[in-house]
C-alpha cells in the first residue's frame, strides 16, 4: 500500500455500531426469562441406564478434578476470585487455579461480576466459544439476578438469562470461602451427575 | 499547588473580549451564554497570561429546567485552573458549540454527555452513542428518565 492511501475497512464504523444494537437488541429480546438448569433432564434419564451412570461416574470424577475456568470478570466481584486464585485461599488445591484466556482451553466459566447489556454479547460468544462439556458459575448478587443494578436500563438481570447456570455463590461480593464452596458444589454436581445433588454442609 | 483564578476576574477579561457574554461570575466560576463558548474556549486556551491549554473535564448536570455543563480548565504553564460553566434551556434539542477543536480531549466526554443527557454538541466530528448501544432510546442520566 502506498503511504497516504487512505485504509479501506470492509464495514464502515456506522455499520459495526448498527450491527452491535441490533445484536444487543436481539438478544434483550430473546433473553426476557432465565434458562432453565441444564441438568434437570439427568434424573429421569439417567436412572434408566446402568452402564452410562457407571461411565459417567468415572468421566465426572476425573472432569471434576481438572475445571480450567475461561476469563469472565466484568466487576467488583472478580477481586474476591483472584484471592481465592491467590496463595491465600489457594484454589490449585482443587486442580484449578489456572484463568484461560482462551475459552477453547476452558469449561468453567465463573460470571464474577454485574454484566452490562453491551458486554452481553461478547460473554455469550466466550460461552458458546468453551469446549463442551461446560459448567457455568454465577458468582455474587449481580450474576444471580444483576444484585443491586437488577432495575438498572442496561444491566442484565442474572447470567442465567443468556447461559444456563449450574451453581448459584450468593454474597456482594461472596467471600472467597463462598466460592470454593460453591466450586466444590460442582465438583459434587460433575461427579454425581446421575443422582440427585445433595447439597449438605461439607 | 495549582491556584484556582477567581471566576470574577476571569469573567472581567472575558467581558472585555466578548462584551454581553458572562451570565454570572462567582468566586469559584464563571458561567457564560452558551452560543459563545467556542469563542471564549478558543480565548481562554490562547490568551497568554490565561492559556487553559488542558481541559481537565467537560460534564453535564440536569437542573430540570435547564442542562449546566462545567468545564474544568487548567493551565500547565502558569499552573492555574478555573470552572467554567454554560447552560443550555431547551429539553428536545439541547444544543451547544462543541470544543473539540480547542482542546481534543473533550471528543469523548461530549459523546457520553451526548450519550447519556442528550446534549447535541455542535460542530463534534463523531458525535454518536460511546457507552450506549445504538438503538437505545431515550437519555437514562436526565432527571426525567426512567
Ligand atoms: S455482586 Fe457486588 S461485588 Fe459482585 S459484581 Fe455485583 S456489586 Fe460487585
Amino acid at each position: 500500500m502506498e503511504v497516504g492511501e487512505p485504509r479501506k475497512y470492509i464495514y464502515s464504523d456506522v455499520e459495526l455500531d448498527q450491527h452491535e444494537g441490533q445484536e444487543i437488541a436481539e438478544l434483550m429480546a430473546s433473553s426476557q426469562q432465565p434458562l432453565p438448569d441444564p441438568d434437570r433432564w439427568l434424573d429421569e434419564d439417567i436412572h434408566r441406564n446402568i452402564m452410562l451412570t457407571t461411565v459417567d461416574a468415572v468421566i465426572g470424577w476425573a472432569r471434576s478434578s481438572s475445571l480450567w475456568p475461561a476469563i469472565c470478570f466484568p466487576a467488583c466481584c472478580a477481586f474476591e476470585l483472584i484471592a481465592a486464585n491467590a496463595s491465600r485461599f489457594d484454589l490449585s488445591r482443587f486442580g484449578m487455579e489456572i484463568l484461560r484466556a482462551s475459552p477453547r482451553q476452558a469449561d468453567l466459566m465463573i460470571t464474577a461480576g454485574t454484566l452490562t447489556w453491551k458486554m452481553a454479547p461478547q460473554v455469550r460468544r466466550i460461552y458458546h466459544q468453551m469446549a463442551e462439556p461446560k459448567w457455568v458459575i454465577a458468582m455474587g448478587a449481580c450474576g444471580i439476578s444483576g444484585g443491586i443494578f437488577r432495575s438498572s436500563y442496561n444491566v442484565v438481570p442474572g447470567y442465567n438469562r443468556i447461559m444456563p447456570v449450574d451453581v448459584y455463590v450468593p454474597g456482594c461480593p461472596p467471600r472467597p470461602e463462598a466460592l470454593i464452596y460453591g466450586i466444590r458444589m460442582l465438583h459434587r454436581k460433575i461427579a454425581q451427575a446421575h443422582t440427585d445433588i445433595k447439597l449438605q454442609p461439607m | 499547588m495549582t491556584v484556582s483564578l477567581s471566576g470574577l476576574q476571569v469573567a472581567k477579561e472575558i467581558t472585555e473580549q466578548f462584551p454581553d457574554t458572562v451570565v454570572e461570575a462567582t468566586d469559584q466560576a464563571v458561567l457564560v451564554k452558551s452560543k459563545s463558548i467556542f469563542e471564549i474556549a478558543q480565548y481562554l486556551k490562547n490568551s497568554p497570561e490565561l492559556s487553559f491549554d488542558y481541559l481537565n473535564f467537560v460534564t453535564a448536570v440536569d437542573y430540570l429546567d435547564c442542562f449546566e455543563l462545567v468545564y474544568q480548565l487548567t493551565s500547565l504553564k502558569h499552573n492555574h485552573s478555573l470552572i467554567l460553566k454554560t447552560r443550555c434551556f431547551s429539553r428536545e434539542r439541547p444544543t451547544v458549540p462543541s470544543v473539540v477543536s480547542v482542546w481534543r480531549g473533550a471528543d469523548y466526554q461530549e459523546r457520553e454527555i451526548f450519550d447519556l443527557m442528550g446534549i447535541i454538541f455542535d460542530g463534534h466530528p463523531n458525535l454518536k452513542r460511546i457507552v450506549l448501544w445504538d438503538g437505545f432510546e431515550g437519555h437514562p442520566l436526565r432527571k426525567d428518565y426512567l
